[in-house]
């Protein structure tokens, strides 16, 4: 008797901290028991930087700040069968959206870079440019949520959601009974 | 040193002493009362152009408050000014049936003539130009405010001819007559608006008895006139319908020994502006109704709050009350007998839609910013002052007394079940004979757009932004209490307007009005007009319906007062009738791909900084 299929998980960190990622680490020993059940196709975790087949589940932590974070976002819902956005900056744009507060201006994004390299108080900026290298993905006029871009499946809600919850999350998921969370395990006060 | 410093002030200190000096006289003219605060900045605002910091200071410290409430009360109010405004100041109607009428042209032509932008003063200071919600003019519309005078039926024009007049030293009652000095008040209201009366019933608008009513409540106990007013059916014509005899019945039930008689001329509603008429044709049967709902009660004192926009009609009212208690109608010892005492004063509001909400009203009268009041206590256990007070509009007090003369069984017998008498309806918009209309309750709005040859109507709005917006499929729906209740306003908007456009001219509307008090109210009328805004810019797709559903839902339940609680009612009104305006702009995605996404346009600000195009995104990178 063959063994049962294994559901292939992708993960990416768009913009985002890495926190998730961390988070997903916190599963712990539990980890173990999910390997069983997974393999892991392109993430941070294995390294792997493009599809090698299609996926079943992927992961999102982070929402787009720049070009490259909606092209791997693309990329990811052509891939996989099933979006997840993970945590609340993939969800509505998290800490990096604080730059979307700058709207009252007729060009917001330069307003933010000049904040961040030129003209704020507690900079040291020697070269007193902007950086510009040709190999940066040119930045997004706004911070958009990932469902902004593409259709999102499931979201899991926290900052970063803890490794409990993205472990009840993941193992429902892969045995066909998740239908959301009850409201105490996403209550944050 | 020291003595460079006094004469540098030695020009200003002498004016500066002398506006302190006008200051402190107009707070004494109003005893130095707190709550008579709204007067006072009115006053101060009128002679000033403005209310200076120093203009604040000299009032707080006059009536005992501190500056920081004072400015509180001055900052709320859009006819009071924080900063110096023009001699004569320009208010230009902006509502949507404004705009319709062409409101672009008549701006236009005062911005070439005057040389200044919208929303901004001219440097010699003799001018401001600025946008007002409805002013109550609709059915004359464009229509402006040129300081406390009214202006109607504006075109590029007139427009251009006023602009030109006034520069050349008019003042603006000028514009209404050259002989306005010598007009009567009356006159000089008529002169300068219609009434429009365009269909008398047989309560309001027809021949009218003087003071038949008052003189039959005279002699009737306090009780009997409530039982009176309570078996005619009579229910508010402010927009809410309460029953009116059981509001009184409740004020007179109150152990208390101040009770007030408060009316409703606040008039705010865009589309509405029957009690315009009824102020200007009907102001004694307004102020008989009142003295009979003061007896009533048993109150001796009573209040009109006029809005700020129709500061033109205060003369007259003030002529109207001055004659009546010439005659003995108004005052002491009414119609002869003796303790029958009741007076009446003017308070004039300044240029805010929620002081209509009774509670802001009352805040608003207190002399406090015009913010709701919490519910319970209603007004009727403890409003002005902590003390009883019933709040009725302009048209229900005019019933009321016609009530106490005809009979309540003549009244209870015209209109239908639950909507008992007749009903002014103030229509605008896409029709041939705006104006007011008399009809008893029950009529269908197909039959008064054929009244008011309308029958091109695409789109009713029937009671103003609060209200409903009914679609073609709805003009067999009537109008009553059950059906389709209003407070007069009926909007008619023909095929050639943009439904879209009306609902977000009407969500900036209560963006513009909402008191701030609650988070929901201020802050969620702002993310519906945005949302509104991405339909009208086809970045929308069907997660954004149900976006609009789900925070109107919270602005509804989570909101204080009824500004809040209808403020969504533009949206959710033409969702449900209109629902292929929205589905037509909606964009569904693509291969899981939002369509409403558009990568180009969100990464056009960056080629632009970073001066170079995308390697993912431009086909044509490093060519
Ligand atoms: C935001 C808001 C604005 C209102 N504006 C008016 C108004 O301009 N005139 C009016 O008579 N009632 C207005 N009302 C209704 C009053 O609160 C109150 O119900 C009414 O004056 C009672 O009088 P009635 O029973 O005779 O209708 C408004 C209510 C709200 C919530
Ligand atoms: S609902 Fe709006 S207008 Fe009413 S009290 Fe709250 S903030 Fe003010
Ligand atoms: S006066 Fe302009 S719409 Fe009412």
């Amino acid at each position: 008797m063959s063994e049962p299929r294994k559901a292939r998980i992708a993960t990416t960190s768009l913009a985002g901290c890495f926190g998730c990622h961390m988070a997903i680490l916190d599963i712990d020993e539990r980890l173990i028991e999910l390997l069983k059940l997974v393999d892991i196709d392109r993430s941070p975790l294995t390294d792997i930087k493009r599809f090698t087949q299609r996926c079943d589940i992927g992961i999102i932590e982070g929402g787009c700040c720049n070009e490259e974070n909606v092209h791997v976002l693309r990329d990811f819902r052509r891939n996989c069968d099933v979006l997840i956005a993970l945590g609340q900056c993939a969800i509505m744009g998290g800490l990096p959206a604080m730059r979307n507060a700058i709207m009252h201006s007729d060009d917001p994004l330069r307003e933010c870079l000049e904040e961040a390299y030129i003209s704020g108080p507690y900079l040291r900026n020697t070269t007193h440019n902007i950086p510009n290298d040709p190999a940066l993905p040119l930045m997004l006029d706004k911070v958009y949520s990932c469902a902004d871009v593409v259709e999102i499946d499931y979201q899991i809600p926290g900052c970063a959601p803890s490794g409990d919850v993205i472990y009840s999350a993941l193992s429902r998921l892969l045995a066909g009974k998740f239908h959301g969370f009850d409201r105490e395990t996403i209550r944050f006060d | 040193m020291v003595e460079a410093h006094s004469t540098g002030n030695g020009v200003a200190a002498p004016k500066d002493a002398r506006n302190s000096r006008a200051i402190t006289g107009i707070c004494d003219r109003f005893g130095n009362d707190p709550h008579r605060m709204l007067d006072i900045l009115r006053a101060v605002q009128d002679r000033f152009r403005w209310i200076s910091p120093t203009a604040m200071e000299t009032i707080a410290e006059a009536t005992g408050l501190t500056r920081i409430a004072v400015e509180g009360v001055a900052s709320f109010y859009s006819f009071l000014s924080l900063e110096p405004k023009g001699a004569i100041t320009i208010r230009l109607c902006d509502d949507i049936v404004d705009r319709f009428a062409g409101l672009d042209d008549v701006v236009k032509s005062f911005e070439d003539e005057l040389g200044i932008k919208l929303g901004t003063t001219s440097v010699d200071g003799r001018f401001s130009l600025e946008y007002t919600p409805c002013i109550g003019m609709c059915d004359q519309a464009p229509a402006a405010m040129i300081n406390d005078i009214v202006v109607t039926r504006l075109t590029k024009e007139k427009a251009r001819s006023i602009a030109r007049a006034l520069q050349s030293e008019a003042r603006p009652q000028d514009l209404i007559s050259p002989q306005f000095d010598a007009l009567s008040p009356y006159e000089r209201v008529t002169m300068a608006v219609d009434s429009n009366i365009k269909h008398a019933g047989e309560v309001l608008l027809g021949p009218v008895p003087r003071d038949a009513g008052l003189e039959k409540a005279s002699v009737l106990q306090p009780e009997q006139i409530v039982a009176e007013v309570e078996a005619s059916g009579l229910r508010g014509c402010g927009g809410a319908g309460f029953t009116t005899g059981a509001k009184w019945r409740l004020a007179a039930a109150e152990a208390d020994t101040d009770r007030f008689v408060f009316c409703n001329a606040d008039e705010g509603e865009p589309g509405t502006f029957k009690d315009r008429v009824l102020l200007t044709e009907r102001a004694d049967l307004l102020i008989e109704g009142m003295t009979i709902a003061a007896r009533a009660v048993g109150a001796s004192e009573g209040l009109i709050y006029l809005r700020g926009e129709y500061v033109y009609l205060q003369e007259h009212l003030e002529s109207v009350l001055t004659e009546r208690r010439t005659r003995g109608v108004l005052g002491t010892d009414i119609m002869g007998k003796a303790g029958f005492d009741f007076d009446i004063r003017v308070q004039m509001g300044a240029g805010a839609y929620i002081c209509g909400e009774e509670g802001a009203l009352i805040s608003s009268c207190e002399g406090l910013p015009g913010e709701p009041k919490t519910r319970p206590p209603y007004p009727v256990n403890r409003g002005y002052l902590g003390h009883p007070t019933v709040v009725n509009n302009v048209e229900t007090f005019c019933h009321a007394a016609r009530i106490l003369d005809r009979g309540d069984e003549w009244f209870h017998a015209i209109g239908t079940k639950g909507s008992h008498g007749t009903k002014l309806f103030s229509v605008s918009g896409d029709c041939l004979n705006p104006g007011v209309y008399e009809l008893p309750y029950g009529l269908s709005v197909a039959e008064l757009l054929r009244m008011v040859s309308g029958e091109d109507a695409a789109a009713v709005l029937v009671g103003g932004p609060s209200g409903t917006m009914i679609s073609r499929d709805s003009f067999q729906r009537k109008l009553t209490f059950d059906d389709l209740a209003t407070g007069g306003a009926i909007i008619v908007f023909s095929g050639k307007r943009n439904i879209l456009e009306i609902v977000e001219y009407y969500m900036s509307f209560f963006v513009h009005e909402s008191c701030g008090y609650c988070t929901p109210c201020r802050v969620g009328n702002v993310f519906l007009q945005k949302a509104i805004q991405k339909f009208r810019k086809g970045n929308a797709d069907s997660s954004d319906i149900d976006y609009l559903r789900d925070l109107s839902a919270t602005i509804i339940e989570t909101s204080r007062c009824g500004l809040g609680v209808t403020s969504p009612n533009p949206i959710l009104s033409t969702l449900e009738n209109f629902p292929l305006v929205y589905s037509a702009v909606s964009k569904k995605s693509e291969d899981g791909m939002k369509a409403t996404f558009d990568i180009q346009s969100a990464i056009e600000e960056a080629r632009g900084i970073a001066k170079r195009r995308s390697y993912i995104f431009d086909r044509d990178y490093g060519k």
